[in-house]
């Protein structure tokens, strides 16, 4: 099992041929409390840094982009019918979409745990 | 005292927010406290349950003295200054020539002058305004004042603990007061819809009044992200979104801060304007919005009917967590501003089906005399 993460604070966690993405403890304690949360369909088609959700704090919506590109198979209804989830638990229960990627490698070029808890630390 | 970006001006508790853990944020000059560790939704919440302190130091605080400061003050303003009584309050809008509005403010009518709070990112602007035309009266920017506003159901209980007569101030009153060891300007009112107070005090005595009031088991520090959900919740109008120079106070729903005497007699600027927009009705109207669904619809979205002509703009939106959905305020064609009309609101490329609501969102819980 894989975790790489982007500069927008995405995480993408890869178990085998499915990727599941979602952002980052960081990204919800910046975004504050969650009310709304848009994801797509399964079956859309997205490049690397294409929006994939959208997410709305009390104060701001905010762009979720795909890390890699690929297709998305499965949406977290959880997150639709509680957004408080994705404050709760980001990393787990808070997850966005699953998906389909069309080049594991492309995953290479994302930050691993260490290079982004060093990247966190520049903000 | 932190880093503070360049060129922000603070205020007497800069440091007491940084030592509450807020995420401070720039605004109208200012640093300020957006938010603390609890996050918006629960210091919204508080407030509406229990108290909320807000430190509002940020605003203009001024003293009009003279020999009729109520008087030269219509001059500038639409709201009628020589009926209110000494002790009371009032809610008026500086006008330009051509009804546009400059600013909103509150009025206090005391024994010898005025005083009167205005917008932090208006300020410098009104007291120029006030200066050059307020014949024959001083016009004095308390610029060492802090102001704190105590918000909620409980605010009332809290400070009856400093001075057991403010439980008998009615809403909309304002007095000199001894707070315990502090002394300051205290009015029953505020910008959440609840009950509460708001409070003037010297700069110097700022941060141990919070202190004190903060160690108060019902009180809990709250940001200006929770101020904008609790007065939007209210139906309040907020400067520079709601309503500025572009829009007039009869289309901005403010008719009722004008008395009959002052529609009358006008001597305001752009009183032929409100006298005709009050006479005719006006080409759009400020209204509450409800999306049908949990998406919020922002400041600057556009307006659709159910027919896809474009009526209007949303001028503040968000969600109320009181009301749990998402509610907003914009400007529709006159024609369209009746409660329960179907509007369409376009977010991200789609219109979002919407009602028009009557305001405000919340039961408003004003003490009463």
């Amino acid at each position: 099992m894989t975790i790489r993460y982007t500069k927008d604070h995405e995480w993408i966690r890869l178990d085998g041929a499915v990727a599941t993405v979602g952002i980052s403890e960081y990204a919800q304690s910046q975004l504050g409390d969650i009310v709304f949360v848009d994801l797509p369909e399964p079956g859309k088609k997205v490049d690397a840094g294409d929006e994939v959700a959208v997410v709305e704090s009390v104060k701001a919506a905010s762009e979720v982009y795909a890390p890699v590109g690929g297709e998305v198979t499965e949406k977290n209804q959880a997150i639709i019918d509680d957004p408080s989830l994705v404050n709760q638990s980001p990393m787990a229960e808070g997850w966005f979409v699953k998906m389909k990627i069309s080049d594991p490698d492309a995953l290479d070029a994302l930050m691993d745990q260490a290079a982004y808890d060093a990247y966190l630390k520049t903000l | 005292m932190g880093d503070t970006a360049e060129n922000l001006k603070t205020t007497p508790l800069h440091a007491l927010h940084r030592e509450l853990g807020a995420r401070m944020v720039p605004f109208a000059g200012y640093e300020m406290p957006v938010q603390y560790p609890t996050g918006i939704l629960t210091e919204h919440k508080h407030t509406r349950a229990a108290a909320g302190l807000f430190d509002v130091s940020h605003m203009g605080q001024v003293r009009i003295a003279g020999a009729d400061p109520a008087k030269a003050l219509e001059a500038l303003v639409p709201g009628d200054l020589i009926a209110l009584d000494v002790g009371r309050m009032r809610y008026t809008v500086f006008t330009n020539d051509a009804a546009g509005i400059l600013d909103d403010l509150m009025v206090n009518k005391r024994d010898r002058d005025l005083f009167v709070i205005v917008n932090a990112a208006c300020k410098e602007q009104d007291i120029a305004h006030m200066r050059s035309n307020l014949k024959g009266c001083e016009v004095e920017h308390l610029q060492d004042r802090a102001l704190l506003a105590l918000q909620g159901p409980q605010a009332v209980a809290v400070l009856a603990r400093l001075n057991s007569a403010l439980p008998a101030m009615s809403f909309g009153m304002g007095a000199t007061l001894a707070l315990g060891k502090f002394e300051g300007f205290v009015t029953r009112s505020g910008y959440t819809g609840e009950d509460g107070f708001e409070i003037s005090v010297p700069d110097s005595q700022a941060e141990e009044l919070a202190r004190w009031l903060l160690a108060q088991p019902e009180v809990k520090p709250i940001g200006l992200g929770a101020r904008d959900s609790l007065r939007l919740e209210a139906g309040l109008c907020l400067y520079g979104h709601d309503i500025d120079t572009t829009t007039t106070p009869i289309e901005a729903g403010l008719a009722w801060t004008i008395s009959k005497r002052r529609r009358e007699e006008g001597g305001y600027p752009g009183a032929a304007i409100v006298q005709k927009q009050l006479a005719e009705g006006v080409a759009r109207k400020r209204v509450g919005i409800r999306p049908d669904g949990r998406a919020p619809a922002r400041e600057g979205t556009e307006i659709l009917s159910d027919r896809n002509e474009r009526i209007g703009v949303i001028t503040s939106g968000g969600f109320g967590p009181s009301v749990d959905a998402p509610i907003a305020m914009g400007y529709v064609a006159t024609a369209y501003a009746k409660p329960e009309t179907p509007l369409g609101l376009v977010v991200r490329g789609k219109a979002l089906p919407a009602k028009v609501s009557t305001l405000p969102f919340i039961t408003k819980r004003y003490a009463k005399a």
